[in-house]
Formats: structure tokens, sequence, C-alpha cells
């Protein structure tokens, strides 16, 4: 009886012009539909509607460029609420994350699932990139592929590195002093480094002062590291990604024996 | 001694590099199983139809063949996305959801106290990750440690593919038919990255001195340590006073590192000439120097490694503005 109903309640949503307009297939098992899933749906659209057959299997991909992608999507969503409580500057940078252990709600998970992601982030990232290696997979034509990787690489690294100081407690102040330090030895362009005192560099106007906005690890650090870390290499990421997606699927989709 | 490892390995951010080394042994060993095991199942396959004894059930003709046991030969090659792959992504997402959830709940991010620059922690180390960098400064100056090199670790990454001209073991495992590239990887990767992280993590204490895991961090030890320059240790060994002077310092190290790369290059390709002659042409004259200059350069770190730690040796050369 009530099963009936439901039926009927279904069948009139099914057939109402506002499911209709968002939803255009069914859910019979066709191949017609199996195909529609994937061209029908703009996130899904990222596949083709046919892949080749070993290369859904586990031990081919291990499934690694997904979990990157998927963890950078989550760092995206936690990063957000993040965003909401915290201020880039010296006075409330710290508090925040105090604020993030006893007020906010779920702010301690929230700050956490951020961290973790980010490490383990790095972590597949390596092993996409070993995975790629063992198979070959950066052979023609994938060789653009590859280098897009190795930007996305960086990119990755650096993302990590830059909000390891936003916190502005001692771990992150230290080892941003430790990293960019070595910006002093650049050659020509740090101060300290080879010929960088005969070209005229200073502390006050090398590299090192550039990527800081000052001589020392202070207040301009901290906004320059935020708006790198929460804009400016984001969406540099993505622009890398829409293009690392697109040529994987222009290279042939993943790859395999010819 | 266990309660040292604990402290350091427990330390919530250094929870993922545990994590790594375990990860990247559990693909390592995977990779390297699922590479022995094609190269296996083709070469019984090869030598059969080389007897010329009939095709065996299920019996790899062709490299596309070990992609697919006998029970999907036959199958069509290409299956649809919906549900097959976009059903393994969705797990997948599940089980790294999840992993996170169980780490993120119990296991708390460091937070420590309010930055202050006037408190120095010792020792201070960079993210993990760079951990292999900053390890480097123990052999190199900062800018070779810290810019040079890290600079030629991405391009060197990039221009693989450009290097590589090998068309074998494309889009399978397999490592018979790549293994100078294979094992250069692992090299670099594995020995040079990875080991580097972990050591500079922890065996790394104050004053970043080295000691074995599980050795209390003295903040207070003075490790009597003299090193000299390479010159002088070529004059200690041949007892030649003289190679100590600046000038003979000057041109021994120029003349020892542009040996080490003519050398390093020219070696490799006379006895390629002799034994292989294709590889060399495949490359290219311009090709092979640069894969010897990369290869060359990261094998640099090793051998730096080597000369500090056992011969006690600091610089290769000096200069008025810098030292190798
Ligand atoms: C943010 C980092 C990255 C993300 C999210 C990402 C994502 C992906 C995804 C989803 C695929 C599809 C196949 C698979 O899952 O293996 C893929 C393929 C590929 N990736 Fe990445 N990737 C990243 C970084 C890298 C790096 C560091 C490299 C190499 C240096 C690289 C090189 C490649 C290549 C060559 C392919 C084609 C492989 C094939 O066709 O078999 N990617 N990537």
């Amino acid at each position: 009886m009530v099963t009936e109903q439901l039926e009927k309640v279904k069948e009139y949503v099914k057939e109402s012009r506002v499911y209709k307009s968002m939803f255009r297939r069914g859910f019979e098992d066709t191949p017609r539909n199996r195909v529609l899933a994937i061209m029908g749906n703009v996130f899904l659209h990222l596949h083709p509607s046919h892949v080749k057959r070993h290369s859904v299997k586990l031990t081919h991909t291990w499934c690694m460029g997904g979990i990157t992608f998927l963890l950078f999507l989550v760092l995206c969503f936690t990063g957000v609420f993040l965003c909401f409580y915290y201020h880039p500057d010296k006075i409330n940078a710290y508090r925040d994350m105090k604020y993030f252990e006893y007020d906010v709600p779920f702010g301690v998970v929230l700050r956490n699932m951020h961290r973790w992601a980010a490490h383990l982030m790095v972590i597949t990232v390596w092993l996409h990139m070993t995975r790629v290696f063992m198979t070959g997979a950066y052979k023609p034509p994938r060789e653009f592929n590859w280098v897009v990787g190795v930007v996305l690489l960086v990119l990755t690294l650096l993302l990590s590195f830059t909000g390891y100081l936003l916190p502005d407690d001692q771990l992150g102040f230290w080892a941003v002093t430790v990293g960019t330090n070595m910006a002093r030895a650049t050659p020509l362009l740090g101060h300290e480094g080879p010929f960088g005192e005969q070209i005229g560099a200073t502390a006050y106007n090398d590299i090192r002062f550039a990527l800081l906005g000052g001589s020392v690890v202070g207040g301009n650090a901290l906004l320059r590291a935020y708006i790198w870390h929460c804009v400016a290499m984001p969406v540099t990421a993505i622009i890398f990604l829409a293009v690392h997606f697109w040529r994987t699927r222009k290279d042939g989709g993943t790859s395999g024996p010819l | 001694m266990w309660h040292n490892i604990w402290k350091i390995a427990s330390k919530p951010d250094n929870i993922p590099i545990v994590g790594m080394l375990f990860l990247v042994m559990f693909f390592g060993v995977l990779s390297f199983y699922l590479a022995l095991k094609n190269d296996r199942i083709r070469a019984a396959a090869a030598s059969r139809r080389k007897e010329g004894q009939p095709k065996a059930k299920g019996d790899v003709v062709d490299v596309i063949d070990i992609m697919y046991p006998e029970s999907e030969q036959g199958l069509p090659k290409k299956i649809s996305c919906w549900p097959h792959l976009v059903k393994l992504e969705f797990i997948c997402a599940i089980a790294v959801m999840a992993l996170l959830m169980f780490w993120s709940v119990p296991i708390d991010a460091p937070l420590e106290e309010p930055s202050s620059p006037a408190l120095t922690p010792n020792p201070s180390k960079a993210p993990w990750y760079f951990l292999g960098l900053q390890d480097m400064l123990v052999y190199f100056d900062p800018w070779i440690a810290g810019v040079v090199l890290p600079t030629f670790i991405i391009l060197g990454l990039m221009v693989i593919p450009y290097m590589d001209v090998n068309p074998k073991g494309s889009g399978y495992y397999t490592f018979r038919e790549r293994k100078f590239a294979i094992l250069t990887y692992w090299f670099g990767f594995f020995v040079l990255w990875v080991i580097e992280i972990v050591i500079g993590t922890f065996c790394r204490g104050p004053g970043w001195m080295f000691f074995w895991p599980g050795q209390e961090w003295d903040p207070h030890r003075v490790v009597a340590e003299v090193n000299i320059n390479f010159n002088e240790f070529l004059a200690n060994a041949t007892g030649m006073a003289g190679l100590k002077s600046a000038t003979a310092g000057l041109v021994i190290g120029i003349g020892t590192i542009l040996g080490y790369y003519v050398l390093g290059m020219a070696l490799p390709y006379l006895w390629l000439m002799r034994r292989n002659p294709v590889i060399l042409e495949q490359l290219g004259f311009i090709r092979f120097n640069i894969v010897g200059f990369l290869f060359w350069t990261m094998m640099a770190l090793p051998i730096k490694i080597v000369l500090r730690l056992i011969f006690h040796v600091k610089y290769i050369l000096v200069t008025p503005w810098f030292n190798i």
C-alpha cells in the first residue's frame, strides 16, 4: 500500500518538468545510459565514456592521481572554512589558532583535517609520480603531461610550505626562517650568494626581501604567505590541474601498451 | 633508547614521515613485483616461442597480453566508464576520507608557542619534506644545497621524458627493459630524497649534529672535527706541502671538478661505443651530455658525503666568491 503510493510519487516527480529539466536520462542499465551518465554530468565528464579495461585495475594506477586530487579538494573545502576565522596579521594569527582549539565548533577537527590532508597530499603526489615513472607513462605522447605534473609537484610543496607559516607559532616561524634563509644564498640575486654582493644585493633588496616583504619573517611575510597560500597558488594549481586532466584524456587516456 | 625514537616518531608532525616511509616502501616493492612478474611471464613465453612450441593456452604473445589474465582475453578492450571506473573512484574516495577522519579526530595538528625571533629552537628544522635539502647543507654551501641543486632536481625531473629515448616499457610495468632509468630513479628518489628526510628527522639533533636513532640528544655535545679542503687533503696524502697554497688549491679544485664531469661523460661514452653503440646513436651527442651532466650532478651528493664523513674534506674548490 505504502510502496504503491511511494511508487506513484516517484513517477510523478520523474515526469515533472523540474525533474526532467535537471536529469535527462533514466536509470535502466543500458549502454546508452552508461554513456549519458558520464557525458551528461559536468563533473564526471572529466572522464571519457569508455576506458581501457586495464586502466580500472587498482594495480595499474593505484588510483594515486585521483587520491591526490581528492585531497586537493578536501584542502580547498576545509581551507575555505579556516579562512572564515583566520586573520593574517601578527596580532591575530596565533590567537585564531587558539580560537579554533577552544571556541570554533569543530574547529580542532577542521584544522587537523587541513593539516593531515596537506601532508598526505605531499606523499601521494610522490607516489603518483613513482607509479607514472614505473609504468613508463611519461613516454610519447605523454611527455608534456609529465612536465605539467612536475609543476604540480612543485606547487604542492610550495602550498604546503606557505601554509606552514600561517599559525605563526615557533614551528612554522623557524621552519620558514630556515627555508627562506637559503634564498639569501641565491647566486646573483641573494646578498650572501656568489656574486650577489658584487652586483649590489643587500639584505634590503635581494630575493629574500622580495619573498618576505622585509628582511625578517614578520607581519609582511605572514600576509604574503597568506596571499600565496590562499589565492595565488591554489588558482595556479587549478589551472595546471585542468591542463593535466585535459592532457591525460587528449593523450589517449591512461597509458597502456600500444 | 626506544624512548628517544618514540619521542621523535610520535610528534604529530612526524607521523606523516613514518607513514611516508612505509608507503614508499610498500609501493616500491609492489611496483618491482609487478615489473618482475611481467618480465618473467614474457620471457617464458618468448623462449617457448623460440623453441617452436605451439602457443600454450593463455600464452603471452604481445606486451598487451600481460595486462589481461587468461579469463579476460577475448573480452572487449574497452569498458564503459560508468559504472566500472566511477565505482572504483568512489570506493577509493570513501577509504581515503575514512582514513583522514580517523587520523584527524584523535591526533591534533601541532601548535607550539607563539613565534618569537629571540627564541631559536635547537635544532630548527624545515618542514619534513624539505629536510633532504636542509641536510645537504652539511655537505654543500647554501647556494648549492638550497638553490642550485633544487633547481636541477626540478629541471632534471622535467627533462626525463625528453632524455629517455627508450621506446620500450611505455604503459606497463617492466624492469628488464628499462634497468638504467629505473635504478637511477630509485637511487635519486629513495636513497637521496627519502632516506635524507629520515636522517634529517631522526638523526639530526642540536647543532644539526648526527645522533644515532635512540641516542639521547645532548645539547652540550662537542665533536672535535677538523675539516680540510681537498688540496690540503691531497697535500697530506702525498706529503707535498706545496699543494697547500691557495693557487694550488684553485688549480686543483677547478681541475678536479672539470675532470669529474669530463671523465664522467667520456668513460661511459667509450664503454657504450664498444658495448652498445645503438644507444649512443639514439641518444645523440647533446642528449648524452645532458643526461651525463645531470647524472653526475646527482652523484656529487653521495660522493661529497663520503669525502666529508670519511676523509673530512670540506671544499673541493675554494675561491674568494664561492666554495664548492
Ligand atoms: C597535484 C598533483 C597531481 C594530481 C592531482 C594529478 C592527477 C592525475 C590523475 C587523476 C591522472 C589520471 C591517472 C591516474 O590516476 O594515475 C594523472 C595522470 C598523469 N599524471 Fe598526474 N597528477 C598530479 C601530479 C603529477 C606529477 C607530480 C606527475 C609527474 C611528475 C604527473 C604525471 C602524470 C602523467 C604523465 C599522467 C598520465 C599517466 C597515464 O596516462 O598513465 N602528475 N594525474
